[in-house]
């Protein structure tokens, strides 16, 4: 055997955004395929494999896609460190296959030629290529291949076409022995790039023949999404669509979920004689793992509609839609999914910043996206509605008991607005990033690469959120189970463990808010996840079981809470950061502690000061 | 071949010429000129043009300005040669724009 098919031979795949470059890296991977993180910075790190018809193995890694080896962003400095062989823990790649859309070529080529620069075996594979021909857009691909200096390989990645060509193509530059020549490439600076851009065009004037039929639709359709009034009221109308599908849809899969592990937990409880290791793996556990499982159908309806609006090339127009709305709070016009992703948990909204090129702006983001009211929220609301809101009608119609739950929402929205705005005036000092963004040509999705890529995203919040989420389970479990109450103590045991201990302690510092000492320990096993503290109250007030009698709870409460502590427990919920997974993921997607710790103290004040308000101002009015 | 291109780049001699960041919607024309001096202070004059220079926006660019948002007639959405792209009016003042005239 030789060293050729021993050892895998390492193909980078670089395009620009929208050039269909992840769906050829699907077509040419299939399902081998690995994501993870590259290392020490959060972009995620693609790689598959395949075997060409000559028995060569070849490893894939798809690189995030960029216009240009000046690297803007994270994502982009990747790129272009990897194709430069400049990123630690990563072998240089061997060959470098630039993926253009055949009916955009002008900025691809420009890339294309810095990737010449950069010495390394080049194919161009023309993506698209179906769709050129249907506009009869004629490519003299020998002539456009000997300018490049470079193999081109049409293909239709959602279609499978030409990939074996494009396997082929890579196969026989490496049987050729191909090897890296001299790395001529170096930031180009204006004069360099208007320079290479008219070589780009000046092949595109030379060797490519303008589309007998172009594409109309999509300024078409971009009359009626952009439309300045009309295309606001399509985008309010598509998220009011997209929420109902999340809350409706998911309801009874989510109720499902939690029975099923309510019902496994009791089963494996009934097996286990130790009581302690039957609280550990029950209510620690097995209820930790229910938890996070429990957001896994809200999540996964939210990104099947994200993804498809991505496919489809919505996803620029919404940004476009709400950028100036967006912008007068200080926020990017793409922070508009990742905030958009937070109502149903705070988590994948987080992750889902990095689309934000700049840093600035990702952070910003980052520190407000908890304040936007994650459905873990819900059953917070549900709980203290229910027992101090009366179940009346507003001037007739409306239900006086919805309208706090929206103005819950309205309130975490708003702050979010206000928050990003005094983030910015503090921490960047009103400083703005520049808004340049391409507005994809409208295509029709395509099922397979959606499917896959929700699957993707699916693993990679389960993943990461049970990875920090299980050992903050057992953490709070541990604080809220130890030490054991002395034999015969008349109080609920939590009382007695270092959780009730430390709501003792902060039971003082909550007593202006019109906490009292039940719901301090109670707030301490609810940073595991917010709706915890429904569970959490119903052992501190000694409720049975508090899942099942969620009106028994509520009584409860209206009978030995004030109207004020309700508000107020309902003004700190907006605010509180009640979830130590969500300052994990945070940590995760900085790097510091320093994010986090920020959140943490922000959070806190506002909710307190949010939570002093409403009880002082509800006891003035006789609410005491 | 030559004709054409020079056509193609010549700026209308009547209607002026305007920065992008200025021009109304529906205004077409020719790019004639991409300047480092308005810019953002984080990433800098020379940055911003750097960035509007590698989405095309280069001097004999044709340019149409297809949309705008509702509020302050900001963002804009530009036609450049076969591309669309979406771009707020400040990163636009450094793209000076002759119009054709009507």
């Amino acid at each position: 055997m030789s060293l050729a098919t021993t050892v895998a031979v390492r193909v980078a795949l670089v395009g620009n955004p929208n050039s269909g470059k992840t769906a050829l890296f699907n077509a040419l991977t299939g399902a081998r395929q690995k994501v993870a993180n590259y290392a020490g910075v959060t972009v995620e790190r693609k790689e598959g494999a395949l075997v060409t018809a000559s028995g060569r193995r070849l490893t894939i890694v798809d690189l995030p896609g960029t216009y240009s080896l000046r690297a803007r962003s994270p994502d982009e400095a990747v790129t272009r460190d990897a194709v430069l062989g400049r990123l630690a823990g990563e072998v240089p790649p061997d060959v470098v296959i630039c993926v253009a859309d055949a009916t955009n070529l002008r900025l691809v080529l420009r890339l294309a030629l810095e990737l010449k620069a950069v010495g390394r075996p080049l194919v161009l594979a023309l993506n698209m290529y179906d769709i050129a021909q249907r506009q009869g857009l004629a490519i003299d691909l020998d002539a456009l291949s000997r300018e490049i200096g470079a193999p081109i390989v049409t293909t239709v990645a959602t279609r499978r076409r030409g990939i074996d060509d494009l396997v082929a193509q890579v196969d026989a530059l490496i049987a050729a022995g191909a090897l890296p020549e001299e790395n001529l490439w170096r930031e180009p600076g204006a004069a360099e790039i208007r320079l290479a851009h008219a070589r780009a065009q000046q092949f595109v004037r030379d060797h490519v023949r303008p589309p007998a039929r172009p594409d109309t639709w999509t300024g078409r359709i971009d009359a009626v999404l952009l439309h300045p009034v009309g295309g606001l009221v399509i985008l309010l109308g598509l998220l009011f669509v997209m929420f109902q599908a999340v809350f409706t849809w998911a309801a009874p899969l989510m109720q499902g979920i939690s029975a099923v592990f309510t019902a496994f937990g009791d089963g494996v409880g009934a097996y286990v004689a130790n009581d302690l290791l039957r609280s550990l793996i029950v209510d620690g556990l097995i209820a930790g793992v229910g938890s996070v499982l429990v957001f896994l159908p809200q999540i996964l309806i939210l990104f099947l509609f994200i993804l498809l609006l991505e496919d489809v090339g919505y996803m620029a127009r919404a940004a476009f839609l709400m950028d100036r709305i967006m912008g007068g709070a200080g926020l990017h016009g793409r922070a508009f999914i990742p905030l958009l992703s937070s109502f149903a948990c705070a988590i994948p909204g987080i992750m889902a910043t990095r689309v934000i090129d700049s840093r600035r702006d990702r952070l910003t983001t980052i520190l407000v996206a908890p304040l936007m009211t994650c459905s873990a929220r819900i059953p917070v609301y549900t709980l203290i509605i229910s027992a101090f809101i009366p179940n009346t009608q507003v001037a007739g119609m409306l239900s006086l008991q919805g309208l706090v739950m929206f103005g819950l929402y309205a309130a975490g929205i708003v702050s979010a607005l206000l928050m990003s705005l005094v983030i910015r005036t503090v921490f960047w000092r009103n400083a703005v990033e520049p808004f340049l963004m391409e507005l994809p040509t409208y295509r029709m999705p395509d099922p397979a690469n959606v499917a896959r890529n929700l699957m993707q995203r699916a693993s990679i919040f389960l993943g990461r959120a049970g990875r920090i989420i299980l050992p903050m389970m057992v953490l709070v479990w541990a604080l809220s189970t130890f030490p054991y109450p002395p034999a015969g103590a008349p109080g609920p045991a939590i009382d007695y463990s270092f959780a009730g201990m430390i709501g003792h302690v902060i039971e003082p510092l909550l007593a202006p808010i019109g906490f009292n000492w039940q719901i301090s320990v109670a707030l301490i096993p609810g940073m595991a996840a917010r709706e915890v503290a429904v569970a959490a109250l119903g052992t501190v007030y000694a409720v049975g079981d508090p899942q099942h009698q969620a009106g028994g709870l509520a009584a409860v409460l209206a009978r030995h809470w004030s109207l004020a502590t309700g508000l107020a427990f309902l003004a700190w919920y907006v605010f509180a950061p009640q979830c130590l997974a969500t300052l994990g993921v945070v940590k995760r997607e900085t790097n510091s502690w320093l994010w986090p710790a920020i959140m943490f103290a922000y959070m806190t004040g506002l909710a307190y000061l949010a939570a002093f308000v409403v009880y002082r101002t509800t006891v003035a009015f006789g609410g005491g | 071949m030559f004709i054409q291109i020079s056509r193609r780049d010549k700026p209308s001699p009547t209607a002026g010429v305007v920065r992008l960041s200025e021009a109304r919607l529906g205004a077409r024309g020719v790019i004639v000129e991409v300047r480092a001096e308005a810019g953002v202070e984080t990433v800098g004059v020379e940055e911003l043009q750097r960035r509007l220079l590698e989405f095309g926006f280069v001097e004999g660019a044709r340019l149409q300005v297809l949309f705008e948002g509702a509020i302050g007639h900001d963002p804009i959405a530009v036609k450049l040669d076969d591309m669309r792209i979406a771009l707020r009016r400040r990163d636009a003042a450094n793209v000076y724009l002759a119009l054709d005239a009507a």
